[in-house]
C-alpha cells in the first residue's frame, strides 16, 4: 500500500509515540464503553445487561486496539523491530560471543576508518584551495642540490610571469626562511615566530581569502614600503588571543613596527601543503628588488588558465625557461633554466601514493581476516543453534525469514562494531593530526568527515554481508534431517561443517602470512635506514636557534658567535659547542664550487654544493668526522682567513685521487683554501645520497640565514635547556624563548614517514596475527569440545596423553602449514608490488620470510597447544559419565 | 474474505465517518458510531471498536483533527472534526460513490433479455 507523504510521516512519527497513543486510545475506548452503558441504562436495562450489550456492540477490545495500531504505523518497521528485539535477546544471552565479535569488528573497522581518513586526506580529497586542479608546482627538472636547485631567481621569476601564456598567475614563496626567524616583542619575554616571505599574488594564485582584513597590495611589494604582515589563524588565536581589532594595528616584530593587515583562514595551513611538519606564523611580502642578486630562492606555484592542459603549459615552459637569464644585472652568469610542471596535488602527495595504497591494502586484509574470523565464530554458533533453526523451520518459518534473521544479527554486530570502531578511529586520528613530528603532508587536516562516515557505513554493511553470508546460507539451506542427525550429542561434528571451518582458518592464516611478510620487509628496510651512517652523531646533542643583531657586519657577527660558543662551553656538562646557519636534514641551500684554475666563466662548470656557515667547534659538537686536515679555528676567523672544509664527495669530485688539503677552491664566488675534509653527512634525508657539502667560517660576507647553537653533552637536553637559555639571555636580553631541540629530533623527523608506515603496517600485522591465532584456537578448541567423548573412548582404550596431545597439535599444524604455504606464494607475488618502498632489502628477503613464517608457525602451535593440553586432561570416566 | 473486499469496506467506513462529521460537526467516537448505526437503520454490521482504526487513519491523512473535551454528560472524550482537506476529500468520495451507486444500480437492474426496463 502506498501512503501519501503526510501519512508516511505521521505513521513514522507514531512509532515513537506508541505508548502515548496506546494510552489515548485506551482512555477513549473506556469512555466509549461508559457512554454506551449509560445509554443502555437509560433505555431501562439492568446494570449487568447494559454492560454486556455495550461490550457486544463494541466488539473485541483487544482486536480494536490491534487494528488501531496497525492503521497508525508502518508495518515493515514493526517486523524489523521484532527481528531486532529477537537479535538483541540472542546476543545478550550469548554475551561472551557478542563481546568478542564486537571487539574484533571494532578493531578491524576502526583501523579501516583511520587509514581511510588518512588516504582520503592525503590522496583523495582535493587540496583546500579554489579550483585546486589548476594549481601547478614548477621546479627544475633534475634538482641536484636540494632547495637551491628547485627554486628560481627573482629576475627569472619575473620574466616567466611576463612571458608565459599558459598561466593566469605565477607566484611563489621564499624557500629559505629559517624557523623562528621573527620575534614578537610585547610585554615580557619575546616570543619566537616563523615568518615566510611570499611573492606578490601568492594567496590570489592559491585562491585563499583572508578571514579578517585583506591580502597584500602591489604597493607593499616595493622597496622601503612600510612593513605589513598577514597572520596565520593559529598564531592569531594563540598569541594574540583571537583579538579581532588587531587588524589595522601595528605590532612589534624584531623591534620593527609591522602593520597587521589581515588574518588568514583556519583552513589554510601552509606547512601541511608545502613543507610537512613546519608551521608558519606570519606572512610578509617578498620584495623582488631586495633579492635580485641573491640567486635562486623562490619556490614557484602557478595557476593554469582555464582550458590549458598541463602538457601545453609544459611545452611552453620547455621553450621559455631555457631562454631566461639568472640575473639581468649579470648576463655573464648565463641563462638556461628547466622546469618540471607538476600538478600541486601530485607534487604534494604523489610520492606517498604507493605507501598509502599499501597501507590501505594492509588494512583491507585486516578487515578480511576479521570477516573470516567472525564467519568462523558464527559457524561455531550456528552449529550450536542448528536445532533452534531446524525447529523454527519445522514450525513453518520460510527460508528468507531465517536468512533475514541471521543477516539482522550480522548487521547488528557490524553496526555496534562500526560505532565502536568509529570511536577508536576518532581517538587515533585526533592523536595523528597533532603529530607535528610526522613529516607527512596534510596530516594535520585529517579528520572524520562525511566521506569517512559513508565509508564506515559501506564497510560495516559490506563486512556484515561478507561474514554473515556463509553461516546464513549454510544454516538456512541445511537439510532438516541432516541437522537433526548431525547434532546428536557426543558425536563428532559433521565432516562438511568441519571442512568449511578449516578452510576459513587456512584463509585466515594465509592472509596473516601476507601481512606479516609485508610488515617484516618494511620493518627490515626501516632498520636498515636507522643503521645508515649519517655522518654525524645525533645522540647527546641538541640545538637552539640563537638571536642576535650584527647589523649586517661580518666581523661583529663573528665576535658574537665567539662569545656565544665560549660562554656555552663554560656551562657545566657541555663537552663541545658550535654554531651553524643550517643543520643537516632541515633546511639547505646550495652554491657552486670549483677547483681554482679549472673553472671557466660559465656557471654550469661549478659543482652545486650545500653550504654551511659554521663556527669553530661546530663539527665536533655535531659529531662529524674530520677525515683529513683540521677544523676552522678562531684564529682563522679573527685573521679573516678564507678557508673551507669540504666533504669527501666534493673533494673527490674536484681533485680525484689527489690530496685536497692546501689547494684553493672557488667557493661561492671567492677563493678559499681547503683546510679539512669531513666524512659525508646525509643532507636531505637518511635515504638520499649525501651530496656535495662545504663549510665556511662566519666571516664569509655572504650572510648566514639564521644560526643554531649546537651543544654536545651527556646531560639530557631537558636539564640543560635552562642554563643554555640563561647564558643566551645574558649575552642578548632579546633572545626569544626558542626551543632547545635534540638533534635526534631532526633525524626522527626525516625518517618519520617511514616510521609512520612501519608502525601502522606492523601493528596491523600484529592484529592479523592475533586474529589468526584466535581463529585457530577457536576452531581447534571447538573441535576438542565436540570430540570430548571420542577422545575419552580412545583414552579408555589405551591412547596415551601424549598421543592425544600430538593428535590435536598435528591437526593444528596441518592447517597452519597449508595456510603458510598459500601465504608464502601470495607474499612472493605481492612483495614485488612494494619493492619500491623497500630500502636495501630484496622483496624476497629470505631472512624476513623465514622469520615471519617461524613466528606465524609458533603462534599457530601455541594456539593449538592450549586446547591440546585440555584434550589430554580429559578424564575418560568423567567424560563418559557426564553424557 | 479477500483483501479487495476489506479495502472497499474500509473505504466505505471512512466515507461514512467523514460525512457524519461534516454534517454533525465535532463528535466523539461513540457519537460517530451510534450515528452511523442510527442512520443506516442498524443495517450496517459494525463492531463499534473498528471505528477507532478508521478515526486514527483519517487523522493521519490530515482529513480530520482531534481534541480532548467534555461530553454532554460531563465525560472526558476525544472530539473529532473534519478539516478543509477532509471536506475536499469527502466531496471527491461522495461523487465517486454516487457514480458507483448509479452504475451498480443500472447494472443490477438489467433484464435477462439484455435491454433496460
Amino acid at each position: 500500500m502506498r501512503y501519501s507523504l503526510r501519512e508516511t510521516f505521521n505513521r513514522a512519527r507514531s512509532l515513537f509515540r506508541s505508548e502515548q497513543l496506546d494510552h489515548d486510545v485506551n482512555e477513549e475506548m473506556a469512555s466509549h464503553l461508559e457512554m454506551a452503558i449509560e445509554e443502555n441504562l437509560r433505555l431501562g436495562m439492568s446494570a449487568e445487561e447494559a454492560r454486556r450489550q455495550a461490550l457486544i456492540r463494541f466488539g473485541g477490545v483487544q482486536q480494536a486496539i490491534e487494528q488501531h495500531r496497525e492503521s497508525r504505523t508502518l508495518p515493515w518497521v514493526d517486523v524489523l523491530r521484532q527481528d531486532l528485539r529477537f537479535t538483541c535477546r540472542m546476543l545478550r544471552r550469548d554475551s561472551a560471543f557478542t563481546i568478542v565479535a564486537v571487539l574484533i569488528l571494532a578493531l578491524g573497522i576502526g583501523a579501516n576508518i583511520a587509514v581511510f581518513s588518512v588516504v582520503n586526506t592525503i590522496l583523495l580529497r582535493p587540496l583546500p584551495f579554489r579550483d585546486p586542479q589548476q594549481l601547478v608546482r614548477i621546479v627544475e627538472k633534475d634538482p641536484k642540490a636540494g632547495e637551491s636547485s628547485k627554486t628560481y631567481t627573482a629576475d627569472a621569476t619575473q620574466d616567466f610571469q611576463q612571458q608565459n601564456h599558459s598561466f593566469q598567475s605565477v607566484s611563489g614563496y621564499f624557500a629559505f626562511s629559517p624557523p623562528d626567524n621573527f620575534k614578537l616583542i610585547g610585554n615580557g619575554q619575546p616570543i619566537p615566530a616563523t615568518g615566510l616571505l611570499v611573492a606578490e599574488g601568492f594567496f590570489q594564485t592559491l585562491g585563499v581569502e583572508p578571514s579578517l582584513g585583506r591580502l597584500f597590495r602591489s604597493e607593499e611589494f616595493v622597496q622601503h614600503a612600510p612593513p605589513v604582515a598577514l597572520l596565520s589563524y593559529p598564531f592569531w588565536k594563540r598569541r594574540l588571543s583571537g583579538d579581532r581589532s588587531i587588524v589595522g594595528k601595528a605590532i612589534n616584530f624584531n623591534n620593527t613596527s609591522v602593520l597587521v593587515i589581515g588574518v588568514l583562514p583556519d583552513t589554510f595551513d601552509f606547512g601541511s601543503v608545502f613543507s610537512p611538519g613546519a608551521k608558519v606564523d606570519l606572512f610578509v611580502p617578498y620584495i623582488m628588488d631586495d633579492f635580485r642578486e641573491d640567486g635562486n630562492d623562490l619556490a614557484l606555484v602557478g595557476r593554469l588558465k582555464p582550458g590549458v592542459t598541463l602538457a601545453q603549459a609544459q611545452s611552453e615552459a620547455d621553450q621559455l625557461l631555457p631562454q631566461l637569464y639568472f640575473e639581468h644585472k649579470h648576463p655573464e652568469y648565463g641563462k638556461g633554466y628547466t622546469g618540471q610542471l607538476t600538478a600541486l596535488k601530485e607534487y604534494v602527495s604523489g610520492k606517498l601514493r604507493r605507501s598509502l595504497i599499501v597501507l590501505w591494502c594492509a588494512v583491507g586484509l585486516i578487515l578480511l581476516i576479521v570477516c573470516v574470523n567472525l564467519s568462523n565464530l558464527l559457524l561455531a554458533r550456528a552449529a550450536a543453534r542448528s536445532k533452534e533453526f531446524a525447529m523454527r523451520k519445522a514450525l513453518g518459518a520460510g527460508r528468507s525469514r531465517l536468512v533475514r534473521q541471521l543477516l539482522t544479527e550480522s548487521l547488528v554486530l557490524a553496526a555496534v562494531g562500526g560505532v565502536l570502531g568509529l570511536g577508536l578511529a576518532y581517538v587515533l586520528l585526533s592523536y595523528l593530526a597533532h603529530q607535528g613530528s610526522v613529516a607527512l603532508p596534510l596530516l594535520a587536516m585529517v579528520r572524520v568527515d562525511t566521506t569517512v562516515l559513508e565509508w564506515t557505513l559501506l564497510i560495516a554493511i559490506g563486512a556484515a554481508i561478507l561474514f554473515g553470508a556463509a553461516p546464513g546460507l549454510r544454516m538456512s539451506a541445511g537439510n532438516l534431517q541432516d541437522v537433526l542427525k548431525d547434532s546428536g550429542h557426543g558425536v563428532s561434528e559433521g565432516r562438511k561443517h568441519d571442512r568449511m571451518r578449516s578452510s576459513l582458518v587456512i584463509t585466515e592464516i594465509a592472509l596473516a602470512c601476507v601481512l606479516l611478510v609485508g610488515a617484516g620487509l618494511l620493518l627490515r628496510s626501516f632498520l636498515r635506514v636507522l643503521d645508515i651512517d649519517l655522518g654525524f652523531e645525533a645522540s647527546h646533542a641538541a640545538a637552539i636557534s640563537v638571536d642576535y643583531d650584527d647589523g649586517g657586519n661580518a666581523a661583529k657577527r663573528a665576535a658574537i658567535w665567539q662569545e656565544v660558543t665560549h660562554r656555552s662551553l663554560m656551562i657545566p656538562g657541555v663537552e663541545s659547542a658550535g654554531i651553524s646557519d643550517n643543520l643537516p636534514m632541515s633546511r639547505n641551500r646550495s652554491w657552486g664550487i670549483a677547483a681554482k684554475g679549472e673553472q671557466k666563466r660559465d656557471a654550469l662548470d661549478y659543482v652545486p654544493v650545500f653550504v654551511y656557515i659554521v663556527s669553530p667547534g661546530y663539527l665536533k659538537a655535531m659529531g662529524m668526522r674530520l677525515m683529513e686536515g683540521r677544523d676552522i679555528s678562531w684564529d682563522d676567523v679573527s685573521n679573516n682567513r678564507a678557508v673551507v672544509i669540504l666533504n669527501e664527495t666534493v673533494a673527490r669530485k674536484l681533485w680525484p685521487r689527489q690530496d685536497p688539503i692546501g689547494r684553493t677552491a672557488v667557493a661561492g664566488g671567492t677563493d678559499a683554501e681547503v683546510i679539512g675534509v669531513i666524512a659525508d653527512v646525509r643532507e636531505s634525508g637518511a635515504e638520499d645520497n649525501a651530496g656535495a657539502q662545504m663549510y665556511l667560517p662566519a666571516t664569509k660576507q655572504f650572510g648566514p640565514e639564521g644560526s643554531y647553537l649546537v651543544v654536545r653533552s651527556k646531560l639530557p637536553p631537558g636539564s640543560l635547556a635552562t642554563s643554555v637559555m640563561r647564558t643566551l639571555r645574558e649575552i642578548n636580553p632579546g633572545q626569544p624563548a626558542t626551543e632547545f631541540k635534540p638533534i635526534q629530533a631532526l633525524v626522527d623527523h626525516a625518517t618519520s614517514p617511514r616510521r609512520f608506515f612501519v608502525l601502522l603496517v606492523g601493528s596491523f600485522a600484529c592484529l592479523g596475527l592475533l586474529l589468526a591465532s584466535l581463529g585457530i584456537y577457536g576452531v581447534i578448541s571447538y573441535s576438542v569440545t565436540r570430540q570430548t567423548q571420542e577422545i575419552a573412548i580412545r583414552m579408555a582404550l589405551g591412547a596415551t596423553q601424549w598421543w592425544v596431545q600430538f593428535d590435536v597439535v598435528w591437526k593444528t599444524l596441518r592447517l597452519a602449514l597449508i595456510g603458510i604455504a598459500v601465504g608464502i606464494i601470495a607474499s612472493l607475488v605481492l612483495a614485488r608490488l612494494i619493492a619500491s618502498l623497500l630500502f636495501q632489502t630484496a622483496p624476497t628477503d629470505p631472512l624476513t620470510f623465514a622469520g615471519m613464517v617461524a613466528l606465524l608457525g609458533m603462534v599457530a602451535l601455541l594456539a593449538g597447544y592450549l586446547p591440546a593440553r585440555r584434550a589430554s586432561k580429559i578424564h575418560p570416566m568423567v567424560a563418559l559419565r557426564t553424557n | 474474505m479477500g483483501e479487495s473486499k476489506l479495502d472497499l469496506l474500509q473505504g466505505t467506513l471512512d466515507v461514512m465517518v467523514l460525512q457524519t462529521l461534516e454534517v454533525l460537526g465535532p463528535l466523539h467516537g461513540y457519537g460517530v458510531a451510534r450515528r452511523i448505526e442510527q442512520v443506516s437503520g442498524n443495517q450496517v454490521l459494525l463492531n463499534q471498536g473498528t471505528i477507532y482504526a478508521s478515526l486514527v487513519r483519517l487523522q493521519q491523512r490530515g482529513w480530520i483533527s482531534a481534541k480532548w473535551g467534555t461530553s454532554d454528560h460531563n465525560r472526558k472524550a476525544k472530539f473529532y472534526s473534519i478539516t478543509k482537506i477532509g471536506q475536499k476529500q469527502l466531496a471527491k468520495d461522495t461523487a465517486y460513490w454516487q457514480r458507483l451507486a448509479g452504475v451498480m444500480g443500472r447494472v443490477l437492474a438489467m433484464h435477462s433479455g439484455g435491454g433496460e426496463r
